[in-house]
């Protein structure tokens, strides 16, 4: 496992997209999701938003790091509002 | 399709390709996005580098030149593929030992190892044992691939679309056929014109296998690398270097773990979002048409 | 389906145009656009083909008249280039190897994506639409990103330079491919088969194999296909991952390139050769390979 070079931020990043995953998984056994129509000009599920608001996180990081030079706490708050935002209304 | 029963038992038959691929897919993701973090100089010897890497990445000039020659790249052999691959279809027999023979030669340089093709071509246009360099030459044009960046990169797009027209052709084929044979007869009685047919008949089966093909073929432009690295090694200048030969020339070349990782994960979530664009696109197709009734 | 024809306004307006042409020069004109197609379609192939025949020429010279004056067709026709590669174990050993791993990524893949394309075809289950989602994605990224990661992992679980290595590797494209189109093929099947075989009480190994697998071995052929083909011509991945024991035949040819000049009959007759396999595959599945191009979905 030492050529694999963790480090504690990617340790948390990948424990906490894992934590996501499984807690999904055991929302969607609970209460199955039921594809509706928010903001988003498609239809989407649950797991849907979820991974379109991953995906836009990822996006929003790359833009701050890339071409500003705000803190990266700010995408990442920025990002959760988007993430609830999408998950709510979406 | 529409009738699948829910069972959460069918994890089960999913399970042994889950790990297979996992395996494959996601230790070597996870390392990626650990090296991406870090400056790595040996195994025992890493310093964290925060989002230092990706700051540079996204600044690079020279990787931002790749880029637009990918786009740029991308873009002209879909207009130049995508055309000529619906007409080779049209123009293809549909049945007897002809369709056989034929459909054998245009799959052949889908079949031939990607290296070998950027040789095969590298022959093929030399000035002094090439046919088509050759023959060029003869004619008095003045063609020198290491040289002249033009002639790189026309040569660059005839072997990508000599190499792939042929999978769009064949995808377009393979649409065309499943058009009945009483659609074309209708359209005889009605005395429909043979652009009517192409648009109201062929073109609209043809909307889900060109949805893949554009798809397919993007992707495979995207990651376009043994070809023109055999054939022009990236130059001249590097007027040819496209995206992955500028990665494999940062992460082989010169062992810059982290900058090449940091890269990748950007290319990686570049293709990740065109991808899902097009998948949304092709499961939405499908939907209105199962919604109509329809196929 | 509603297509336009169906559109009484615009049949007459077609109506009106050609009735105007007398029968007789419309077979006519039919007989000359059938003309201009074959023409187009020769014209094409013969393009197509010219690389690969310069290739074979090449391949059938001496060095000294390759580079000695232009001759379109062999003037001396040798075949040495080829009794080389033949004769010369770590030339043909090129061969073996790259054949060994394509065939166990056959076989793996196919173990795996069999049943896994049928759970796609057969069931809803939480998160499916996610995973093959995700599968798909693998079949769209680039391996150059996958390089190094490859190396050492390979390399830490003691299979670098193995032909398993190349096969576990070439995996993470080809098993979402496999499942792609059997998924379509499968579907295309109906689902009371299933039923009636459970009522009949077949368990769903035996029916699987029994009568599910013979019923789209048209499918299969044509995924094994795809499996060859884009085994066999991926060379980044294999190069990494091997050294001497299991190079492939691609990695070899590089090896023609030497201080007193590249050696261009072997480099296109060992060209020549690795077209080969490719021909005969696709020989067997010619019939079903259209179906197959359009993943199963036509």
């Amino acid at each position: 496992m030492s050529w694999m070079v963790w480090t504690l931020p990617t340790a948390i990043f990948f424990s906490s997209i894992a934590a996501m995953l499984a807690g999904m998984t055991i929302w969607e056994l609970r209460s199955p999701s039921i594809e509706r129509k928010g903001f988003l000009p498609i239809s989407t599920t649950r797991g849907d938003r979820l991974f379109i608001g991953l995906m836009s996180a990822a996006f929003i990081h790359l833009g701050f790091i890339g071409f500003t030079s705000l803190s990266i706490w700010i995408a990442l708050a920025l990002s959760a509002v988007w993430l609830l935002v999408l998950m709510r209304w979406g | 399709m529409n009738n699948k029963v829910y069972n959460n038992r069918a994890w089960l038959l999913v399970l042994p390709m889950l790990v297979l691929v996992a395996f494959s897919a996601i230790i070597p993701l996870m390392t990626v996005v650990n090296y991406s973090v870090q400056d790595v100089l040996g195994p025992n010897a890493s310093f964290f580098t925060g989002t230092e890497w990706f700051r540079t990445m996204l600044n690079d000039s020279a990787l931002q030149a790749a880029f637009g020659r990918q786009i740029m790249f991308s873009l002209i052999i879909l207009a130049i593929q995508i055309p000529l691959g619906i007409g080779i279809a049209l123009i293809m027999p549909k049945q007897g030992w002809q369709a056989s023979a034929v459909l054998i030669l245009i799959t052949l340089p889908l079949l031939i190892p990607w290296n070998v093709v950027g040789s095969i071509w590298q022959i093929f246009t030399r000035g002094d044992i090439g046919l088509m360099g050759w023959g060029l030459r003869e004619l008095g044009i003045n063609y020198n691939i290491t040289r002249n960046a033009g002639d790189a990169w026309a040569t660059i797009i005839l072997m990508d679309v000599w190499h792939w027209t042929p999978l769009v052709a064949m995808l377009c084929y393979s649409g065309l056929r499943s058009i009945p044979e009483a659609y074309y007869q209708a359209a005889r009685i009605d005395r429909a014109s043979k652009w009517a047919v192409f648009r109201y008949i062929q073109l609209p089966k043809l909307t889900n296998v060109l949805v893949i093909a554009v798809l397919l073929r993007f992707m495979h432009s995207f990651m376009i690398y043994a070809e023109p690295f055999v054939l022009t090694g990236g130059g001249p200048g590097s007027s040819t270097t496209f995206l992955t030969q500028s990665l494999a020339t940062m992460a082989i070349g010169q062992q810059d773990l982290g900058p090449s990782a940091a890269f990748s994960i950007i290319y990686f979530l570049v293709i990740l979002l065109v991808s899902w664009v097009f998948y949304t696109t092709i499961m939405h197709l499908q939907k209105d048409k199962n919604s109509q009734g329809g196929v | 389906m509603s297509y336009q024809l169906e559109n009484t306004q615009q049949g007459e307006k077609y109506n009106t145009i050609f009735s105007k042409v007398p029968a007789a020069e419309r077979r006519k004109r039919h007989s000359r656009s059938r003309l201009r197609k074959r023409l187009l379609l020769g014209t094409y192939i013969v393009l197509l083909v010219l690389p690969l025949y310069w290739l074979l020429n090449m391949s059938l010279q001496t060095n000294s008249e390759i580079l000695g004056s232009m001759t379109l067709w062999p003037q001396n026709l040798t075949f040495d280039n080829y009794i080389g590669i033949f004769t010369n174990p770590s030339w043909y050993m090129g061969y073996v190897n790259s054949i060994m791993y394509v065939v166990m990524n056959m076989i793996i893949t196919m173990l795996v994506a069999l049943p896994a394309a049928y759970a796609f075809s057969r069931y809803k289950f939480i998160g499916d639409k996610h995973l093959f989602f995700w599968l798909l994605t693998n079949l769209m990224a680039p391996p150059a990103v996958f390089l190094l990661p490859y190396f050492q992992l390979y390399y830490s679980v003691g299979l670098f330079d193995t032909h398993i290595a190349v096969a576990l590797a070439h995996c993470l494209f080809n098993i979402p491919l496999a499942i792609w189109i059997l998924e379509g093929f499968m579907s295309s099947v109906p689902k009371e088969i299933d039923e009636t075989a459970y009522i009949d009480g077949y368990s769903f190994p035996k029916f699987f194999i029994k009568i599910f697998i013979p019923m789209i071995s048209s499918g299969i052929g044509v995924v094994l296909f795809f499996l060859f083909m884009f085994s066999w011509v991926e060379l980044l991945l294999a190069r990494t991952l091997t050294s001497t024991d299991a190079q492939p035949i691609g990695m070899i040819m590089t090896r023609t390139s030497t201080a007193s000049g590249i050696d261009w009959g072997t480099l296109a007759a060992a060209g020549m050769l690795t077209i080969v396999p490719g021909i005969l595959v696709v020989y067997f599945v010619r019939n079903h390979i259209a179906k197959g191009f359009a993943l199963g979905r036509t």
